[in-house]
């Protein structure tokens, strides 16, 4: 998303732009095919969002969400997406309309027609049709400040002389040894909500070639998902559900509590941080009847054992302690048992370079790094710090995708 | 009744699930707030859904899981199969070798039969002025021919819409009757064919409206000859006229002008299903619609040539060949793609009334302000 944003800001100011993507063409716009809505301030109801959401609430709500964040990008974020739902739409971009009646109430953000996948689309359409050059399949193995980029897409390597790059690969949540560095050697059982490609490979040539590091590794999106879901790009439908009114065993079969009980929708990623912590990252939801008619339909259902001991010898947990705990701690309903195996599943880490407000990469000693600019969730962190604010990924990776390709446009006519 | 571990509906009903928990289409069509309405997802909701579906390929284009994701939805195939596989089994049977030999056979019997019963030095002279058709064959013939033809599959398929309105959970009489305008509204503005407001995505991934106009035209040209074959009957009946009527007449203007949509709207259908991206669709129901295009198709083609011709010696083959495509939409009706309008229609009214139902509740529990 914020490398199409770019694309499409300097095309619009009349750059020759190439858009490389490590992905093939039906995994392209990374993590945004899988997103559905994006936090913007506006001033009062309108025929995609109700009630009013001012840029000072929205300003504050970072502020409270990371008290860490670079208050200039929080300003610029807050400001500027107030025009980005027009913007996207003149880019073909379709959003969802209150007036049928089919989406939540939410006065912070707009929903996309069909979701991320369907903005992709729109968005790869305008920019091709633009004259944008897209390259799939294509890594990039090393930047330098001097904008030289070598590509390598196959066993083919070539060098490309470029007056500015824009860098927007987002995070390293796909990057398995990585997040062993972050989270210990547990960190191979998470699974990867979006792209696989998210491997951090640029980021870590950024960081390395001088670039100033924001936010912390260890601070990453996470929430429970189904463990059956696919290791990677496996979206929305994935989260899993029933931690709170069913009981949640780690793998030695102790009880893991959530201190706080939540009930609402925090309850997803206070559930994905508590399964990160259990040994083997791997934790069971055990339900009665009336939780597993509590959790509505699911793509992965709950697998039934009829009793005590067929659940202990599935999760090879001794019989009688696993009686005595759900004795103490289980649903009242059962047996029989319904169980949902959990993992942690993370959307996106919170380690990234530093940024000033036009997405130029600053380094080490805050000077930027002249034709380097950085957008989306590679930078996010600098608003962040790797934390969650429900639709306020795709708002950064718009707004500074268009303003880093808006400044890259002018840095090479410059 | 459908057994529950059928693959077909067991696979529809995992892709189905996947979009229940999903939500992000639900801004395109009456679909997928249908399903969200009907978690259980049993045969006959796939039913239903799938007959709600007008196969505008939208969802498959904005889908985060389509092939070759490993949860592999592909909602626009496998409705189309849920909803060939219900057509079927309402009517009960079908022919064998499928609509278009059926449609080929009916096609070419009327002509046959006219070279064979009717002498030539009558088939093949110009005839004109009223009673000039039935100068060819007799009405008692065409009449009894075409009552024969009409009231048969016109009669399953009334069967197969009983059936099937059970099986999606019918309405009483009060209901359907409240129902009615917005279910007219929904089929005549073809309100699912805009993809929530911007278009579909007929041939790839960019949005247009092309084949909903191309349908409305398809659509209304077919209701005009409807009407002119009403009109027609009216003219015949009660003011005593006999056909060939005169160019200015309502059976005349009204067929011509309808032929003319219907054909102009096949050949839009025709280009869009020709030049499509062939990815999201179930490709074995593609004889189905091209056998229907090129019925529908024929029957406009020969009746406009009737009337461009029917002062010539070639009338009496082209009346012959044009009775013949008639025969055809209708043998093959209750067989084929046609299908596809009554089921659609009990569809979208079975749709109407739940919504209007939940409306009704919302607006009970809804505190006086």
């Amino acid at each position: 998303m914020a490398a199409l944003c770019a694309a499409l800001a300097a095309r619009r100011k009349g750059a020759r732009v190439w858009l490389v993507d490590a992905a093939p063409p039906i995994l392209r716009g990374g993590n945004t095919r899988h997103a559905r809505n994006m936090r913007v301030a506006h001033d009062g109801p309108s025929a995609l969002v109700p009630d009013a959401y001012s840029v000072a609430a929205f300003a504050a709500d970072l502020r409270r969400a990371d008290p860490a964040a670079d208050p200039a990008l929080v300003e610029t974020l807050a400001a500027d997406s107030v025009d980005l739902p027009r913007w996207l739409a003149g880019q073909g971009v379709a959003f969802q309309p209150r007036a049928d009646g089919m989406i939540p109430y939410s006065r912070r953000t707009v929903f996309l027609l069909g979701g991320g996948t369907a903005m992709v689309n729109a968005l790869y359409r305008t920019a091709m049709a633009l004259g944008v050059r897209v390259r799939h399949d294509t890594r990039v193995e090393a930047v330098t400040p001097e904008g030289r980029v070598t590509l390598r897409r196959g066993e083919a390597r070539s060098t490309v002389a470029a007056h500015a790059v824009v860098v927007a690969t987002g995070g390293f949540q796909a990057n398995r040894r990585w997040l062993a560095e972050a989270f210990g050697p547990d960190a191979v059982g998470f699974v990867n909500r979006g792209t696989p490609h998210a491997d951090g490979a640029l980021l870590r040539a950024l960081l390395e070639a001088g670039a100033a590091p924001v936010g912390e590794a260890a601070h990453a999106h996470i929430v429970a998902v189904d463990a059956r879901s696919p290791a990677d790009d496996g979206g929305i439908v994935t989260r899993a559900d029933g931690m709170p009114w069913g009981l949640v065993l780690d793998r030695d079969g102790r009880p893991v509590d959530d201190g706080a009980h939540e009930t609402g929708s925090a309850r997803y990623s206070a559930w994905g941080r508590l399964v990160a912590g259990c040994p083997g990252a791997l934790a069971h939801v055990i339900l009665d009847a009336a939780g597993v008619a509590r959790l509505g339909r699911r793509v992965y259902p709950p697998e039934t054992m009829p009793d005590t001991d067929t659940l202990a010898r599935a999760l090879a947990l001794d019989p009688g302690a696993l009686a005595a705990t759900l004795d103490r701690a289980g649903p009242a309903g059962g047996p029989p048992w319904h169980v949902i195996p959990i993992r942690p599943g993370i959307t996106f880490t919170g380690l990234g370079v530093r940024v000033d407000a036009e997405g130029r990469v600053r380094d080490g000693a805050g000077e930027t790094m002249p034709g380097l600019f950085a957008a989306g969730m590679i930078m996010a962190p600098g608003v962040l710090g790797g934390r969650y604010l429900s639709g306020t990924a795709l708002t950064i990776s718009a707004v500074f995708g268009r303003r880093a390709g808006e400044a890259a446009a002018r840095h090479a006519f410059a | 009744m459908p057994s529950p571990d059928d693959p077909l509906f067991e696979e529809a009903r995992r892709q189905m699930t996947v979009c229940v928990v999903c939500k992000f289409c639900n801004g395109y069509c009456d679909v997928f707030r249908a399903a969200d309405e009907r978690p259980a997802l049993t045969d006959g909701d796939l039913m239903y859904l799938a007959n709600l579906c007008h196969h505008c390929r939208t969802c498959w284009y904005a889908c985060q899981y389509r092939p070759p994701h490993t949860l592999a939805v592909a909602l626009p195939a496998v409705l189309t199969r849920v909803r060939t596989r219900s057509w079927r089994r309402c009517v009960g049977f079908g022919p064998p070798g499928g609509p278009a030999l059926l449609a080929l056979v009916a096609t070419l019997l009327v002509p046959v039969l006219a070279l064979l019963l009717v002498p030539a030095e009558v088939l093949f002279a110009a005839h004109s002025g009223p009673g000039a058709f039935h100068a060819v064959i007799p009405r008692g013939p065409m009449v009894w021919g075409a009552a024969l033809a009409v009231l048969a599959p016109v009669g399953l398929v009334a069967v197969a819409m009983a059936r099937f309105w059970r099986m999606i959970g019918g309405g009483s009489p009060r209901a359907v009757w409240r129902a009615l305008p917005d279910t007219l509204r929904a089929i005549l503005a073809l309100r699912n064919l805009r993809g929530g407001g911007p278009g579909c995505n007929d041939r790839d991934d960019r949005v247009s409206s092309g084949r909903r106009h191309a349908h409305h035209l398809v659509l209304w040209g077919f209701l005009l000859t409807l009407a002119a074959t009403l009109a027609a009957a009216v003219a015949h009946h009660l003011v005593g006229m006999r056909a060939p009527y005169p160019w200015i007449s309502a059976p005349v203007l009204l067929g011509t002008v309808g032929g003319v949509a219907l054909l102009v709207g096949i050949a839009g259908m025709a280009w869009i299903k020709h030049r499509s991206d062939p990815a999201p669709d179930a490709l074995e129901s593609r004889p189905a619609e091209w056998t229907l295009l090129a019925v529908l198709g024929a029957t406009a083609a020969t009746g406009l040539a009737l009337l461009v011709l029917r002062e010539t010696a070639a009338m009496g083959l082209l009346l012959a060949l044009h009775l013949g495509t008639v025969l055809a939409f209708f043998v093959t009706l209750p067989f084929g793609k046609m299908m596809h309008a009554p089921f659609r229609a009990l569809a979208l009214l079975r749709t109407t009334i739940e919504h209007q139902s939940s409306d009704r509740r919302h607006d009970r529990t809804t505190p006086p302000v």
